[in-house]
């Protein structure tokens, strides 16, 4: 069970091997990765910016991740959030949960992404033609993050 | 106490990060919030929407009505956009 937050990229492939490493209990593992895109509702994106809280950050993943464990019956989980700078393509994000069972994996991992949206204190900025534009909070990230409770 | 502000409320009020002190009769979030919009322009444009606005406590999200004391760090911030 970790959290990392880093401004630099991570290799899931690596992460998913590392986390699964001398484990024999571990029937499934979901892996989500959040992308960058070169878009976003009407508007071209550049680039995008995430602002962070540090020391706020950390607690709060660690919080999320251990009402995860409460939730779901999974054995390993990772979670690594970048901040900074970040160009159209380039990972934002990653969530790993493992199990004996591929359900409690995949709502597990359903959960953390969800409640990572409107949970964790990190702010988007994106690069746009008219210059940067913070990402308001969408209603659909807030729906979704209500369905879990 | 330890003041924090983050993404457009950072920029409003032009401080990310600053030590002040606690105005006598001020004991929640709320009245803090208030005492700030009191400091010029920036904070008053960066406060005029409550419901745009959300604080942590000690890096822990807190209410509107919660405590506050001249001990605490408290942190002002739009709507989380992770993931």
């Amino acid at each position: 069970m970790t959290v990392r937050v880093q401004r630099d990229d991570f290799d899931p492939g690596a992460e998913l091997d590392a986390l699964l490493a001398g484990r024999k209990d571990i029937g499934g593992v979901v892996s989500f990765v959040g992308l960058v895109r070169d878009f976003s509702d009407a508007r071209n994106v550049g680039a995008l910016t995430l602002e962070h809280y540090p020391g706020m950050t950390e607690k709060a993943l660690a919080a999320i991740e251990a009402e995860a464990l409460s939730r779901f019956d999974i054995q390993a989980s990772l979670i690594v959030h970048r901040h900074g700078r970040m160009e159209p393509g380039e990972r934002i994000v990653l969530v790993i949960t493992a199990s004996a069972h591929r359900g409690e994996a995949f709502r597990a991992s359903e959960f953390l992404i969800d409640w990572l949206k409107t949970r964790a204190p990190f702010w988007k900025s994106e690069d746009t033609p008219d210059g940067p534009q913070w990402v308001e909070a969408r209603a659909v990230d807030d729906a979704a993050t209500e369905r879990w409770s | 106490m330890k003041l924090l502000y983050f993404a457009w409320v950072r920029e409003r009020t032009g401080v990310h990060e600053e030590t002040w002190s606690l105005p006598e009769g001020v004991t929640t979030v709320r009245g803090l919030i208030g005492a700030l919009s009191g400091r010029g322009p920036g904070f008053a444009h960066a406060f005029a929407d409550l419901k745009q606005i959300r604080t942590a406590v000690n890096q822990e999200t807190a209410k509107l009505d919660d405590p506050v004391s001249d001990a605490d760090e408290v942190a002002f911030f739009p709507p989380m956009t992770g993931g």
